[in-house]
């Protein structure tokens, strides 16, 4: 290129060109390169030259569409990169291909930018890609976006077309909560209200493109967020253990407490260190690289996030994200793919598509894949716990990618609504607990009760039939002489846990501390049957692990929604529908359905009695101690 | 002007580091210019004094002697861990090729060899999207196939920071942490963090080289800018593109594509 140049005023901006296949994208660039005298000596000569070997008139997209094939086919294969200066400041302009088969390209270039222009053909209105590329700037996190209109000159500049496309992207665009900075009215091939206001679109007094591009603000890394830092690597070239990474947002000083997530291990920062500077920092910012010395020599590795311990992210191994989907072969739930989220790497399943995004009508729809090219809302799973934050709170650290195999197949960003902070359960807080040996042994116990103590676990969707078979199979096992308890929301509740409410933190504590009671009371040798929806698998898990050994027996009290949905004995579906219930189970939170139950009991195919018989014949199966003694044994 | 260069250079950082943690056998390429010397420089940024993996310079023994001189002196200088890999013979090049560019051919050549004998996973090089307009479209952590070659009609999405580390054994990636970066920028750049530049950029006698290559096949441009000064004065002002001086890319329409699609940098 030629020399462009950073001094004067204004910090330079990066922006993206967008819309569908010939529109006229590359041909707006080129001419604005020319209208604003950027072109290199001979380019304009050599552009002029190439379009006259292929007998076109002057073809500005050339200047851009730099491989032979792209101009053999006329169209944009990949995304370039090109510099010019305005009076107000430098810009760098990217250039996106709008064929289909090319979106991948498309995303390439529109996630560098900080604003887009949009290019809509007068003739032919908006088009498939114009509600795609924009879709997806939005996706990506752009807002802000100018639209021009381009070949006003094949519409004979007239004002009434304008205004129907005007109206038409607006529409589309208002739809998806993108508001146009500006709407002009161009002709990208003569120059018509690019650099300069055109005299034969004397109705438009709005901005030229040139004007709308300045109207746009550089965006900086986000200081004011919490502190959020990646690690990239831990290096020790030297005597120095040096933790790197990059401020993605927040400040961090010296002397800083940090934790890492999702080892939640805390230090403090001894030094930041930097090399050729002349005194050491003391302070880093976002956007800026970092080296960190520690206090202590805690174990850190790549994909930790660094954050203050009192804004720390997320911890959680589910999460929902809105993907575009990019790999040839369809996204479909029960596949596993890598994850790459900032610097970590998970295996990930797809547990579920919640529906796929439609963007041309963006109508939510039932889907058991997902096809290149398409939007969807995913619930993906991972095998470990996962440090990450909400892509509305923090988006350097709540969008992910998805890889398959070497192919980078999926982009997304992260939703934690309805899935809990998953930190607060990773251990004891405190440290100084040592068990007590207790002198009656649960074999004692269980000789004198003829049974052994055990829970059992119920979960099911509310409506399934949980109560009203605890209950009765309660009632049948005492008669059998057994010793029986139900915990359920009525006894926790009113007591135990009375200052808890609905929210995802409040539910999971809520079923830790049933897990936990209950454990108690197998331990104490009864057999306790719990009765709670308790939506989330690796809830149920920890209350397996606070269980004794062989002690926990998952029951899944399975109903379907729409059958609980009908069922509704407390009149509580009829409220979440209408909203006056929020985080309702099956309506607007999740349900996690066994994956290993002990026992399924199908409240569709069994009667009340049916299931009560199922569940008593489980229990005395396994937990009857059958030559029960008659006398105590003497003579030891 | 100090926040910009700034940006840039915490940008290069980070790919320099991604491509270390991701990429083993890593290397480096180095050509001695001015761009290869401010990426040297950025590397022992990014990794606080050290350069962790070799330096491999292309040689076809066609180098100006300054070149030469400047090479030995920072390799003392720095303490650097230099692979210098001799280049096959022109003989051995694709005969179709146009001759300045079949002389470019080359570094293709002599890189493919490196790459067969040592198996390097990741290759840095100091590329930039201004300079032309095929390493425009380039991505930061570019694949190659299995002979080295690009095959830019199926480039992979690159988006969000997260590049490419995933290849079949035996292929290789391409690492540009230049590729942000423009002409000028690298001179203010060289003369904030005080870089050695090699002296034949400055102008002696009316002419000065803008970009360096190989003498059989690069020439100095007519000017008068014999510090970092007025060489930033200079190119604010040329209309004259960076790689003017460089014979292999005028030979035809697509001869820089055709090198870089077999591999060139």
């Amino acid at each position: 290129m030629t020399g462009y140049s950073h001094t004067g005023p204004g910090q330079q901006l990066q922006i993206v060109v967008v819309g569908h296949v010939d529109h006229g994208k590359s041909t707006l660039i080129g001419r604005l390169l020319y209208d604003t005298d950027s072109l290199p000596d001979g380019k304009y000569e050599e552009v002029k030259a190439v379009s006259e070997k292929r007998g076109m008139p002057m073809e500005w997209s050339f200047v851009l569409d730099a491989f032979q094939a792209e101009r053999d086919q006329a169209i944009t294969i990949d995304t370039t990169q090109i510099w010019f200066r305005t009076a107000a400041r430098p810009y760098v302009i990217i250039d996106a291909p709008g064929h289909r088969e090319f979106l991948k390209n498309m995303i390439s270039g529109a996630a560098l930018a900080e604003a887009a222009l949009l290019v809509v053909d007068a003739e032919e209105g908006v088009r498939e890609q114009s509600r795609r590329h924009a879709y997806l700037l939005h996706l990506l996190g752009l807002r802000q976006v100018a639209v021009v209109v381009n070949k006003m000159d094949r519409v004979g500049y007239a004002a009434e077309r304008f205004h129907e496309v005007k109206q038409e992207i607006s529409a589309y665009l208002d739809s998806i909560g993108l508001t146009p900075t500006a709407i002009v009215p161009i002709s990208a091939r003569h120059g018509d209200n690019l650099a300069r206001p055109s005299y034969k679109m004397s109705w438009y007094d709005g901005p030229t493109v040139l004007t709308a591009l300045d109207g746009f603000h550089p965006i900086s890394a986000p200081s004011d967020l919490p502190l959020r830092i990646p690690v990239q690597d831990v290096y020790k070239f030297d005597d120095r253990r040096i933790i790197a990474g990059r401020v993605e947002s927040g400040q961090i000083s010296v002397d800083d407490q940090i934790v890492f997530s999702p080892s939640n291990r805390i230090a403090t920062v001894k030094s930041l260190e930097a090399w050729g500077s002349p005194q050491p920092p003391i302070r880093a910012r976002a956007g800026q690289p970092v080296g960190i010395t520690l206090d202590e020599q805690v174990f850190v590795e790549r994909g930790d996030i660094i954050s203050h311990v009192s804004s720390a992210p997320v911890l959680s191994n589910v999460f929902r994200a809105t993907l575009f989907w990019l790999g040839h072969a369809p996204l479909a739930v029960g596949n596993r793919y890598r994850l790459k989220l900032a610097t970590d790497e998970a295996w990930v399943t797809v547990e579920a598509i919640e529906h796929t995004i439609d963007t041309q009508t963006l109508a939510d729809e039932d889907a058991d894949h997902v096809d290149r090219n398409g939007v969807a809302e995913v619930i993906l799973r991972s095998t470990e716990m996962l440090s990450l934050d909400a892509y509305r709170a923090n988006p350097a650290t709540g969008r992910c990618v998805l890889i398959d195999g070497y192919e980078t197949v999926a982009g997304g960003t992260v939703s934690l609504e309805g899935y809990p902070d998953q930190r607060r359960q990773k251990g004891p807080k405190s440290e100084n607990l040592t068990a007590v040996e207790h002198l009656l042994t649960a074999d004692g116990r269980g000789r004198r009760n003829g049974h052994r103590g055990a829970v059992v676990w119920f979960t099911g969707l509310s409506g399934a039939g949980k109560s009203t078979l605890a209950m009765q199979v309660e009632q049948r096992l005492f008669a059998l002489g057994m010793q029986v308890y139900v915990l359920d929301g009525d006894n926790v509740r009113r007591g135990l846990n009375r200052d808890l409410g609905f929210a995802p933190e409040d539910r999971v504590e809520n079923i830790r501390r049933v897990g936990e009671a209950a454990a108690l009371f197998a331990d104490a040798g009864v057999i306790v049957i719990t009765a709670f929806i308790s939506p989330y698998r690796g809830d149920r898990d920890k209350a397996r692990e606070a269980a004794a050994e062989d002690g926990f027996h998952e029951v899944y009290i399975k109903a379907d929604l729409e059958t609980c949905e009908q069922r509704d004995p407390k009149g509580l579906y009829r409220k979440a529908r209408a909203g006056e219930i929020k985080e309702f189970t099956g309506i607007s939170a999740p349900y996690e359905p066994p994956e290993t139950a002990e026992l399924v009991v199908d409240t569709m195919t069994h009667d009340v009695e049916a299931s009560v018989d199922l569940i008593v014949d489980y229990i005395r199966d396994r937990l009857v101690i059958r030559n029960r003694p008659t006398a105590v044994a003497t003579g030891r | 002007m100090t926040a910009h260069l700034d940006a840039l250079e915490a940008r290069s950082v980070y790919i320099l580091r991604e491509a270390f943690a991701r990429l083993e056998p890593l290397g480096m390429l180095w050509s001695i210019g001015k761009d290869s010397n401010a990426l040297l420089w950025l590397a022992r940024k990014a990794f606080f004094g050290h350069v962790p993996f070799p330096l491999i310079q292309l040689d076809t023994e066609m180098e100006l002697p300054e070149v030469y001189a400047f090479r030995d002196r920072l390799v003392a200088d720095w303490d650097l861990s230099l692979k210098v890999e001799l280049c096959p013979p022109e003989e051995a090049m694709d005969q179709t090729l146009p001759p300045a560019t079949r002389s470019a051919a080359r570094k293709t050549e002599g890189l493919r060899a490196l790459l067969a004998r040592d198996g390097y996973q990741g290759i840095i090089a100091g590329i930039r999207r201004d300079e032309q307009s095929t390493r425009a479209k380039e991505r930061v952590f570019s694949p190659r196939r299995l002979d080295g070659s690009w095959d830019f009609r199926d480039q992979p999405p690159e988006f969000w920071d997260q590049y490419k580390t995933e290849v079949p054994d035996g292929t290789h990636v391409r690492i540009h942490p230049l590729l942000h970066w423009t002409e000028i920028d690298i001179w203010h750049y060289t003369k904030r963090e005080g870089i050695p530049v090699v002296p034949l950029y400055f102008a002696r006698n009316g002419k000065r080289y803008r970009s360096l290559g190989e003498k059989n096949i690069t020439f100095p441009i007519d000017s008068d800018a014999a510090t970092i000064d007025e060489i930033i004065r200079e190119l604010e002002v040329t209309r004259t593109p960076e790689r003017a001086g460089r014979a292999m890319d005028h030979e035809a329409e697509d001869s820089f594509e055709r090198l870089r699609t077999s591999g060139y940098m």
